[in-house]
């Protein structure tokens, strides 16, 4: 790993200020470095990072459709194995890309064992159509397809657990990561490219644009959303547990009220009833994984 | 060395010895006795391929355009359903002009469902800017693969190509089928060599996002490397000939046309029932023949001009519907034809397998006679009353 600056996601790409899927690109390449070939799936990072003539990637990178990354990804590395090449091979991917329409795919890629790694970036909708739902985005969220309304709350679902369902997969490594914690990212990136198999990241990729902040506080977000619970740092290792983020917990309005994706929650007046619903969906979270720091009697 | 084979076991072979490095496929009738034997095949080592057992079509002609994006010779085989799950993927194929190839057993397409043949399936991708090949029977079916590598991998091509012929009335018929050698095969078709590739060592970007400024030269450029492939096509089908004795520098073919009054055109295994009809109608004094199509894409149009030039009417046998219009090669002909005053009549027939008889051909010659055309031949009774 390497923490000198490197060029090989340049700058000069088109990403709105704050961008943190942005800085997740920068992040993955420096961990994995340039022995790396990047299949990206449709969604802002192949919009905003290669508008012809130009290319953001100073890896090979490749572009196919919207939900096929995992199956071009298959393919380039059984085409790498067929001509004794060492490459990596990364495929990228947006939530909706990755828990919604790529489904098929994925899941195909992870069950033949294929020996690469898949990084899904989460900005929790699809951001490059116009801030519609995906299944990862959260419980309560309003976004154009889930508003806010008289009868809606915003998004009615919780988010789906792609995690989980990959490690059921059999994947030998599955870890969630935020941009708002970038060594901790890299270094998890850098052990899954180094893991024969398939292997699993999701990073919590906050989206100025479409959750409603300044973006200058990408970071600050990303780090309340660990902060509260409401996201979970963990690597899980053959199927276990095996390494948890702690932390000590804010309460989820800390969280909820700097975002106008929940602001619906606040005006005209507090709901307080669908507020303690996410505070639950915290504190399940923080159960599961044993996140919380227990300060000793 | 003249074998009796199964024509979807020939075809397993000549992709054999055509030494895809990476192969993607899913199974679907019926296409699946090529899928399985070449599984035989890579599991006795007879083979040096990555066979990727992959869920879906869309995920086989996905993963044979990022393994021939990394640099490696690939094929997939599909039929129907799958290559209609295959058409977003289709598009990108040609759009990154990848030359994968891919066999296709021609199919129709439900609803209703139908395992049975006819060309709906690869006709409905004909603007994919894949080239299409249709084989006749299956020497034909063989010998085009190694002429679509030639072709497809060949620099001023860079294109995909499908290998069309009819699921059952080839794919499953035994034929006697002359195979070449792997010496012959390796003299015919030399190793890949990708124009661009994936490369750490290179970095490059493939399939990128493109602004009106741009998008349309790329699609001129796709359509004008498909416009000169028909040289590529007919200097490989030479040489092709030219080594192994069975030519091929014809994207069209004639049977009998010279001093035809009546030219039928058709496609695939159809033309070796036309070819019989005809035989028989010359015996009784009608001066019939045959303009086959071996590609359909690229479309040979002044080759099919000139092959027709000197008849007095035009029939146009359609294995496909554009539904609301007429057959694919009806329209592509009467458009090659416009100025010349020769009448094109089409007869869709023989979808979803429905037999074609050479009584049938001379009730179509016998219409066209007669100037009755665009017609749906061969309807049961029951939906004419
Ligand atoms: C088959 C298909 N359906 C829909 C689209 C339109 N589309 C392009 S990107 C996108 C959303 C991408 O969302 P996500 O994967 O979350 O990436 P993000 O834009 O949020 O980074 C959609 C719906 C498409 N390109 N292809
Ligand atoms: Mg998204």
């Amino acid at each position: 790993m390497t923490d000198k600056p490197c060029n090989l996601f340049d700058v000069g790409h088109r990403a709105c200020g704050g961008c943190a899927a942005a800085l997740a690109a920068k992040l993955i390449l420096e961990a994995a470095g340039k022995n790396t070939i990047v299949v990206s799936a449709t969604g802002c990072m192949e919009v905003f990072s290669t508008p012809y003539p130009e290319t953001a990637w100073g890896v090979p990178w490749i572009h196919s459709l919207f939900e096929n990354n995992s199956a071009v990804a298959s393919g380039v590395v059984a085409s790498l194995k067929k001509q004794g090449r060492t490459e990596k091979v990364i495929a990228l991917g947006g939530d909706g890309a990755t828990v919604d329409i790529g489904m098929l795919c994925i899941s195909g890629a992870f069950e033949r064992g294929t020996d690469f790694t898949y990084i899904c970036y989460d900005n929790e909708a699809y951001m490059n159509t116009g801030i519609q739902r995906s299944g990862a985005t959260p419980y309560d969220a309003s976004t154009t397809t889930s508003p806010a309304g008289k009868c809606s709350f915003g998004n009615p679902r919780p988010k789906k657990d792609l995690p989980a369902i990959l490690a059921a997969h059999g994947a030998p490594y599955v870890a969630t990561a935020s941009v708002a914690y970038p060594a901790d990212f890299k270094k998890k990136v850098e052990k899954a490219v180094n893991i024969p198999g398939p292997c699993y990241i999701q990073v919590h990729a906050p989206c100025c644009t479409g959750w409603g902040f300044e973006g200058e506080k990408t970071i600050a977000i990303g780090k309340l959303a660990i902060e509260t619970g409401l996201w979970v740092n963990y690597e899980m290792e053959n199927g276990e547990v095996t390494r948890v983020k702690k932390v000590r917990r804010k309460p989820v309005e800390d969280y909820l009220t700097e975002q106008k994706r929940f602001r619906h929650l606040f005006r005209p007046k507090k709901n307080d009833g669908e507020i303690a619903k996410i505070q639950q969906i915290a504190d399940r979270n923080a159960e599961k994984y044993g996140t919380d720091i227990v300060l000793k009697k | 060395m003249m074998e009796i084979m199964e024509g979807s076991h020939a075809v397993a072979r000549a992709v054999t010895m055509c030494r895809p490095q990476v192969i993607a496929a899913y199974p679907i009738t019926p296409q699946t006795h090529i899928v399985e034997a070449l599984a035989e095949i890579v599991a006795n080592c007879e083979l040096d391929a990555d066979y990727i057992t992959v869920e879906s079509e869309f995920s086989a002609l996905s993963a044979c355009l990022g393994a021939s994006a990394a640099g490696s010779r690939v094929y997939s085989a599909t039929t129907s359903q799958g290559l209609a799950l295959m058409f977003e993927v289709c598009f990108n194929v040609a759009g990154m002009r990848q030359p994968v190839v891919m066999s296709i057993v021609n199919r129709a397409l439900g609803a209703p469902l139908s395992i049975w043949n006819d060309h709906q399936d690869s006709i409905s991708l004909r603007d994919s800017g894949w080239m299409q090949f249709y084989a006749e029977d299956n020497q034909e079916a063989t010998d085009l693969h190694y002429i679509a590598y030639k072709v497809a991998e060949d620099h001023r091509v860079l294109l995909p190509s499908f290998v069309c012929f009819d699921g059952f009335i080839l794919s499953h018929t035994y034929e006697p089928v002359d195979m070449l050698n792997q010496e012959q095969a390796d003299s015919y078709l030399p190793p890949f060599k990708p124009y661009h590739r994936l490369d750490a060592d290179d970095p490059i970007s493939f399939g990128l996002f493109a602004s009106p400024d741009y998008y349309q030269e790329f699609r001129y450029e796709n359509d004008q490397a498909l416009r000169s492939a028909q040289d590529v096509v007919a200097s490989c089908g030479r040489e092709f000939g030219e080594m192994f004795g069975r030519d091929y520098s014809g994207l069209v073919e004639a049977y009998r046309l010279d001093d035809a009054d009546t030219a039928i055109v058709a496609m695939g295994s159809l033309c070796g029932t036309v070819k019989d009809a005809i035989d028989e109608l010359r015996d009784a004094g009608k001066k019939v023949g045959l303009l086959k199509i071996r590609s359909f894409r690229p479309f040979p149009a002044e080759e099919i001009k000139s092959a027709l030039s000197g008849v007095s009417r035009v029939a146009v046998l359609d294995k496909n519907i554009s539904l609301g219009s007429k057959g694919a090669a009806c329209l592509e002909i009467r458009d090659a034809l416009y100025g010349s005053q020769i009448p094109v009549l089409g007869y869709v027939l023989a979808l979803g397998g429905r037999d074609v008889r050479k009584k049938d051909i001379a009730a179509i010659v016998d219409n066209a006679e007669k100037g009755r055309g665009d017609i749906v031949y061969g309807l049961r009774e029951e939906l004419l009353k």
